[in-house]
């Protein structure tokens, strides 16, 4: 028996949901980050079920870029969290509100 | 009466699961005899003829020691830190094809898939470093994931020179592409390729002269220092199940993989014996030179390993693009 | 049997973004992070996305996972997220619109199953090679240097300044 599409896309669905509660709250931003990566997953995970579906490269080559710029996110993101931390010393979201009106 | 496919699977797996272990517990006892005679001693040599009955005896003695948790331990991360040491170092098995048709799952990007699965070992060996709450191993575990992460680059395009000539990502389609001329043989490009492989190996592998994760003098024995007993005996397992599956990656793009004379049943043979030869080389490094620097170390793999197997990589796909003609 | 592998590789991949999202160590929510991300590569490989697996385990398996250890290691981990919630009644509210947004992407899913052109099978990794380095050469091209930039930014900013 094979699975169908809309297992996968209800495994999706369920992630990304996961993802964003944990972006809403936690206050860690490290965690917040974390949650985003997993929400990002999950959207991929629906992409590679079209592709699959449609019988195209298109939706794995959407991924590719995806995962690329994910790791681009992370490390300028990263280190922008030292950053703040160096300078603040305190690592709550609650915190961060320099540039806040 | 013939098995459903998966039960055949799992069967194979557990077969090869216990010639991995079988073999690296040996191993040990050949580089301690290796290492004895490159220092004009003997070795073990009091548990059976020879000292071969001694990696058995080690065996059980680690067994029958006192599992010690630190009582200041993270003791999830702590216990489950071998088991996720271990299960990568042993799953690279799975794509090694030992002769035409024998291995578990020749996959048609089976390189990518070593590389990928044998880099999950930094996973483990930081959360054993974090997990025992030690300063020794703490500062063990991040020069380790420093290190394994500079190293795992110029490794990758290292292990990728022979799969540019070859034009195949798939392992058995490399070996068979080596009939005829060894990669090793290869002028200028395979020689070099073949160094630096050997070199990102050491050096992936925490071999002296790259050992600082557990420089004895300095961090007591490194990420493992508060492990005892099965726990320990786990992560040394996974430790040479790696540099194994490393040596037999090495045989495999470089030295013909299970190509040689005889008979093709003699081609299991032929691979581990050319594993074993890389093994070998590797060990007669370990026993030759000293410890260097963390700064060397990293030095040596971003200003100079880095840019050279990369350009390496460029001179090979150059080459093999105006020798088809498909280029300009 | 696909059914079943799914059913467990799917359990293992919620039961980690949930401990990740749950657990208040973040050297925890790491780990289950990994555990997540690999079984979502399991996931890709059923999909016959072969080549995406093995990129998921090394870019964040391998290399997102390392980063984050270290920023963890560098931020001391632990004196954040202890004393009262300044927005309490905010961090509560997020649950119930999280389980709305649950039941809308599910109903979107339940609503479109069954539509489409007939499943048409994976593409193989050979057509995605030869999608990358033809149709999306540009996009393919400019992601190196998007990574370059990054690399870029992430030492000029994480550079300490003399004085």
């Amino acid at each position: 028996m094979t699975v169908p599409d809309a297992w996968y896309l209800g495994l999706s669905a369920v992630l990304f949901a996961i993802g964003i509660v944990g972006v809403i709250v936690r206050r860690n931003p490290l965690v917040i980050f974390m949650s985003i990566e997993l929400a990002l997953n999950a959207a991929n995970l629906a992409l590679v079920t079209f592709g699959a579906r449609l019988g195209s490269p298109d939706g794995q080559a959407l991924v590719f870029f995806v995962m690329a710029v994910a790791a681009a996110e992370v490390g300028v993101g990263l280190a922008i969290i030292v950053v703040i931390f160096r300078s603040r010393h305190r690592l709550s979201v609650d915190d961060l509100s320099l540039m806040r009106w | 009466m013939t098995l459903p496919p998966i039960a055949q699977t799992a069967v194979a797996a557990f077969v090869l699961l216990n010639v991995v272990i079988g073999l690296v517990t040996y191993v040990t006892l050949l580089e301690r005899k290796f290492a004895a005679r490159m220092q004009s001693r003997i070795g073990p040599y009091y548990v059976g003829p020879h000292g071969l009955l001694q990696p058995i005896a080690d065996a059980l003695k680690l067994m029958m020691k006192e599992d010690v948790v630190p009582s200041s331990a993270d003791r999830w991360v702590y216990n489950l830190a071998p088991i996720a040491f271990l299960v990568p170092c042993v799953l690279i098995f799975a794509t090694l094809p030992f002769a035409p048709g024998l291995g578990l799952a020749d996959l048609n990007i089976g390189v990518l898939f070593f590389l990928a699965v044998s880099s999950l070992e930094i996973v483990g060996l930081f959360m054993g470093g974090w997990g025992s709450n030690n300063k020794y191993a703490m500062l063990s575990a991040m020069r380790g994931v420093n290190q394994i992460i500079s190293y795992d680059l110029p490794f990758v395009f290292a292990a990728l020179v022979p799969v540019v000539l070859a034009g195949s990502l798939q392992l058995s389609a490399i070996v068979t592409a080596q009939q005829g001329l060894w990669f090793a043989a290869y002028p200028v490009i395979g020689q070099l390729g073949f160094i630096a492989y050997l070199v990102a190996t050491l050096a992936a592998e925490n071999r002296v002269p790259f050992d600082i994760l557990e420089a004895e003098s300095e961090l007591v024995a490194g990420f493992r220092v508060e492990y005892s007993g099965m726990k320990f005996a786990l992560i040394q397992l996974g430790e040479y199940a790696h540099i194994i599956a490393t040596s037999y990656l090495g045989a495999l793009l470089f030295l013909g993989g299970w190509l040689g004379p005889g008979p093709a049943w003699l081609g299991a043979g032929w691979f581990t014996l050319k594993a074993m030869l890389v093994f070998l080389l590797l060990t007669w490094v370990r026993w030759s030179f000293v410890r260097i620097r963390v700064d060397q170390i990293l030095a040596i793999s971003w200003k100079l390993m880095l840019p050279a197997t990369v350009l390496l990589l460029l001179v090979t796909a150059f080459w093999v693009a105006w020798r088809s003609g498909g280029g300009a | 049997m696909a059914r079943a592998a799914f059913v467990l590789v799917a359990l293992l991949a919620v039961g980690a973004a949930l401990g990740l999202v749950i657990k208040k160590n973040v050297i925890h929510g790491a780990m289950f992070l990994v555990v997540n991300m690999a079984s979502i590569a399991a996931l890709y490989y059923m999909l016959g996305a072969e080549f995406l697996a093995v990129a998921q385990i090394v870019v964040y398996a391998g290399a997102i996972m390392v980063l984050f250890i270290f920023a963890i290691m560098f931020l001391i981990p632990g004196k954040d997220e202890t004393g009262p919630d300044p927005r309490r009644w905010q961090r509560a509210l997020a649950l119930p619109l999280g389980a709305l947004l649950l039941i809308l992407l599910l109903a979107v899913v339940a609503a479109v199953r069954g539509t489409g052109p007939p499943a048409a099978g994976p593409a193989t990794s050979g057509a995605l090679y030869r999608a990358l380095l033809t149709d999306y050469l540009l996009p393919f091209e400019l992601t190196s240097i998007l990574l370059l930039a990054a690399i870029v930014g992430v030492m000029v900013l994480a550079k300490r300044r003399p004085g």
